[in-house]
């Protein structure tokens, strides 16, 4: 195996052949954000986030699925690919209902994460507040298509990781959606293991825990009232 | 089968055709219009008047004026009649025999047939493409037998890259480059794939091709085949087609029998099978990663090239992939010679063009034109202007390609100029618009094709496709702003350069183009800010301050 030297942002770098750019920004210590790219499982170049621009080439490169070539000159964030990059993320959140006030995943988002990365704070495109349906048909899971950004994790992490193949996508364009088994509910799918890598694949709240979401959380009002009355009553427990 | 036996069967048909042969079109369009029954009500008259010894109603493909079917043309008298009905058929018989033909005559030297070269459809309109023997009598196979016995694969690669042949599909790519790639690429197992799988609104090239001459592209793969060093070829044509379909499965056992597919080609060491896969309907699919996926039976979404298919393509060895009219070229390319084809077209577009000429325009149909023609040509004196008011525009390229105005008719037609006018060559779709047409309108109509056929694998297209169909929508209802313009144009940016396949690359080209040429239209629409209408904003500001 040889090894390729290139530069990013700069930065000289070695690397073994067939390492992909977004491998060599990684060792090299320079930030690239990126969606559909999950560490152990294939690559798809389809969230177009870790576009990166090389020196004597006319098309941005998606980094992940790039192979490293000698004297390679990589830019990763000129104006023009934080543009792009603040667009793609813009359109991401006009397509869906991504409203992390009530969202399981606020704050352990990695939409919210790139959001924030790409210095978007709003939308220029309109809104589609699309009704796509959420599935919580299984015992221990849900799966809010709202929140989806068909980035296909999950249909990746089942298939090549867990091998049950559960998930795939259905339909096309502006109507794709995450399908379960032969288009059945969730928790009639055979295959399910109910092992929940999608779950962790996932980078926003569309597939969760049940008993995560902000509408199950349990008020607990009994609990304030024995706050108050604590020490007027002596009792510490309850 | 050998030689001898080949020009055997070219000699026995040709004599059996010696008679007069009356052409009936029984492509898609003249069948839409009732070809067949005009072609039986034919063969009871020769019936009826005994004129079976002399006179043979033949069945056959394409004859390219497609506005005026169905066609009928008598050889070799190369009389054209137009818009024949059932009932004018049997009068189209009665005149070989001292009657009159009631239908219309057409004009076989007005300038629609006279401007054109036919290469790729010189077959089509006068063979019956359900008959292998009629092919072989117009020396069919025999490119194939030269190929096979005076060539080396290396000379066939040769051949091709001197023709100066470029992909038919649009991309213009070098055929050469691509054959010598995937007959240099290591590997046992290759593969020959023909895309059929047309689908650009307004074109119709390919479906012609495969329904008037299917072993034309058989022909082509087989050679293509013993080029690269592949054994098994597919032909991938949408379900849409089912004529096409049918004739090609026809074709494949007729050419099977004759051992010109199947194993030990013409007593050579060379095999080559050929498979029919169908197009379940996606516009992607023409797209060659996602075809190759369809072919293996996945969702037909593109990947990330490289790797380029001529590398890893269909179950990941290296592939061949060429557009239907790219194939049917072939043929005619080793029989003629590389430096007779490099002789036709412009210096870097070499050959001729098949174009389906439709819109607001007199002759509507099929043409093949040599590369190099200006558009003035194709649109005012082959297809006749329109028939009345101005051209406007003409758009070629489809979904993928731009409007080019009226201004710059004297465009020729080859990939770089088209190009350079921010349009594309395309697979040649070219639909003609009058002072009538709004040119958003066009754009508006090209993005939500793309945004219906977008496969949904990247954000750029999936999204943007959507994002700027609703821009469209709200300028053409005189609802959006000069902000809402600007960002249209910005995102069409950012889709052309960051899309993952060509469909969403090429998706803003209709917007670009009319935005750079009728930017007026565009602006015509916009919405005035109401503190504009009538004010300055400056008298409008004190008003307001003024008033509680």
């Amino acid at each position: 195996m040889s090894v390729k030297t290139l530069t990013i942002d700069g930065t000289a770098i070695a690397i073994e052949e067939g390492a992909t750019i977004l491998q060599a920004a990684k060792e090299a210590g320079v930030p690239i954000p990126t969606l559909c790219h999950l560490e152990g499982v294939s690559d798809v170049g389809a969230c177009r986030l870790c576009l990166v621009e090389v020196k004597g080439i006319n098309k941005l490169l998606p980094a992940c699925v790039t192979e490293v070539a000698e004297g390679m000159n990589i830019q990763t964030n000129t104006e023009k690919l934080q543009t792009y990059r603040r667009m793609t993320v813009e359109l991401l959140f006009a397509e869906g209902n991504h409203v992390c006030s009530v969202c399981v995943a606020n704050n352990n988002c990695e939409l919210q994460d790139v959001a924030v990365q790409v210095g978007m704070d709003h939308s220029r495109f309109t809104y589609r507040f699309p009704d796509r349906g959420v599935d919580i048909s299984h015992k221990q899971f849900g799966i809010d298509h709202n929140r989806c950004i068909l980035c296909t994790r999950c249909v990746r992490v089942c298939d090549e990781v867990e091998g049950a193949h559960v998930w795939d996508v259905a339909q096309r364009g502006a109507a794709c959606y995450i399908v379960s088994g032969l288009n059945q509910p969730w928790g009639e799918v055979d295959a399910c293991t109910s092992c929940g890598k999608c779950v962790d694949a996932c980078p926003t709240g569309a597939i969760f825990r049940k008993g995560d979401t902000t509408a199950e959380k349990v008020g607990d009002r009994a609990k304030l009232e024995f706050l108050v009355t604590a020490r007027e009553q002596q009792q510490w427990t309850r | 089968m050998d030689w001898a036996e080949l020009l055997e069967i070219a000699e026995t048909e040709k004599h059996r055709q010696r008679g007069i042969r009356v052409h009936c079109c029984t492509s898609t369009g003249c069948r839409a219009a009732n070809s067949l029954d005009v072609m039986r009500n034919m063969q009871n008259a020769v019936e009826d008047a005994n004129l079976g010894d002399r006179v043979e109603v033949v069945g056959v493909g394409c004859m390219g004026f497609c506005g005026r079917g169905p066609l009928v043309q008598v050889d070799p008298e190369e009389l054209l009649y137009e818009e024949v009905t059932p009932e004018t058929a049997s009068s189209i018989i009665d005149a070989l025999h001292g009657g009159e033909a009631t239908p219309i005559q057409g004009d076989v030297h007005h300038p629609f047939f006279s401007r054109q070269m036919k290469i790729v459809r010189q077959h089509s309109g006068k063979l019956d493409p359900e008959r292998i023997e009629d092919y072989i009598a117009a020396g069919g196979y025999q490119g194939l037998y030269k190929a096979l016995y005076d060539l080396t694969p290396a000379d066939v690669v040769d051949e091709i890259t001197r023709s100066g042949l470029r992909g038919r599909g649009g991309g213009g790519y070098p055929t050469g480059l691509k054959w010598a790639t995937v007959g240099k690429m290591p590997g046992d197992q290759k593969y020959v794939i023909c895309n059929g799988d047309e689908g650009d609104p307004g074109a119709f090239m390919d479906r012609s091709v495969l329904e008037s001459d299917p072993h034309l592209i058989l022909e082509g793969m087989a050679i293509a085949g013993y080029a690269i060093g592949a054994n098994h070829g597919y032909i991938y044509v949408r379900a849409e087609y089912p004529l096409a379909i049918q004739r090609l499965q026809k074709a494949i056992q007729q050419a099977k029998k004759y051992g010109l597919l199947g194993s030990q080609i013409f007593d050579s060491a060379f095999d080559f099978k050929i498979d029919i896969r169908i197009g379940a309907g996606a516009f992607v699919c023409g797209e060659e990663t996602a075809l190759i996926h369809s072919i293996e039976g996945a969702r037909g979404n593109p990947r990330p090239r490289p790797p380029y298919p001529a590398e890893s393509g269909l179950w990941h060895c290296p592939t061949l992939i060429n557009n239907v009219e790219t194939l049917a070229n072939i043929s005619a390319i080793i029989k003629g010679g590389a430096d007779w084809y490099a002789g036709i077209g412009t210096e870097t577009s070499k050959g001729t063009k098949i174009f389906a000429l439709t819109g607001k325009i007199r002759n509507n149909g099929l043409i093949e034109v040599p590369m190099g023609i200006t558009l003035r040509e194709i649109v005012e004196e082959m297809g006749g202007g329109v028939p009345d008011g101005m051209v406007k525009a003409v758009q070629t390229g489809g979904p993928s390609g731009g409007c080019i105005p009226a201004t710059l008719l004297d465009t020729p037609v080859d990939y770089d100029s088209l190009m350079k006018v921010g349009s594309m060559m395309g697979s040649g779709g070219m639909v003609v618009m009058d002072h009538e047409t709004s040119m958003v309108e066009v754009a508006r109509f090209y993005m939500e094709f793309c945004r219906g056929e977008t496969c949904g694998k990247c954000v750029p297209c999936r999204t943007g496709t959507v994002q700027l169909y609703s821009l469209l929508n709200k300028l053409v209802n005189r609802q959006a702003t000069q902000a809402d313009l600007d960002t249209m144009e910005a995102l069409c940016y950012m889709v052309k350069e960051t899309s993952l396949c060509g469909l969403g690359m090429t998706a803003p080209n209709p917007v670009l183009s009319t935005l750079r040429y009728f930017k007026e239209e565009y602006d015509a629409l916009l919405q005035t800010p109401a503190y504009l209408n009538g004010h300055s904003v400056q008298s409008d500001a004190i008003a307001s301050s003024v008033s509680p």
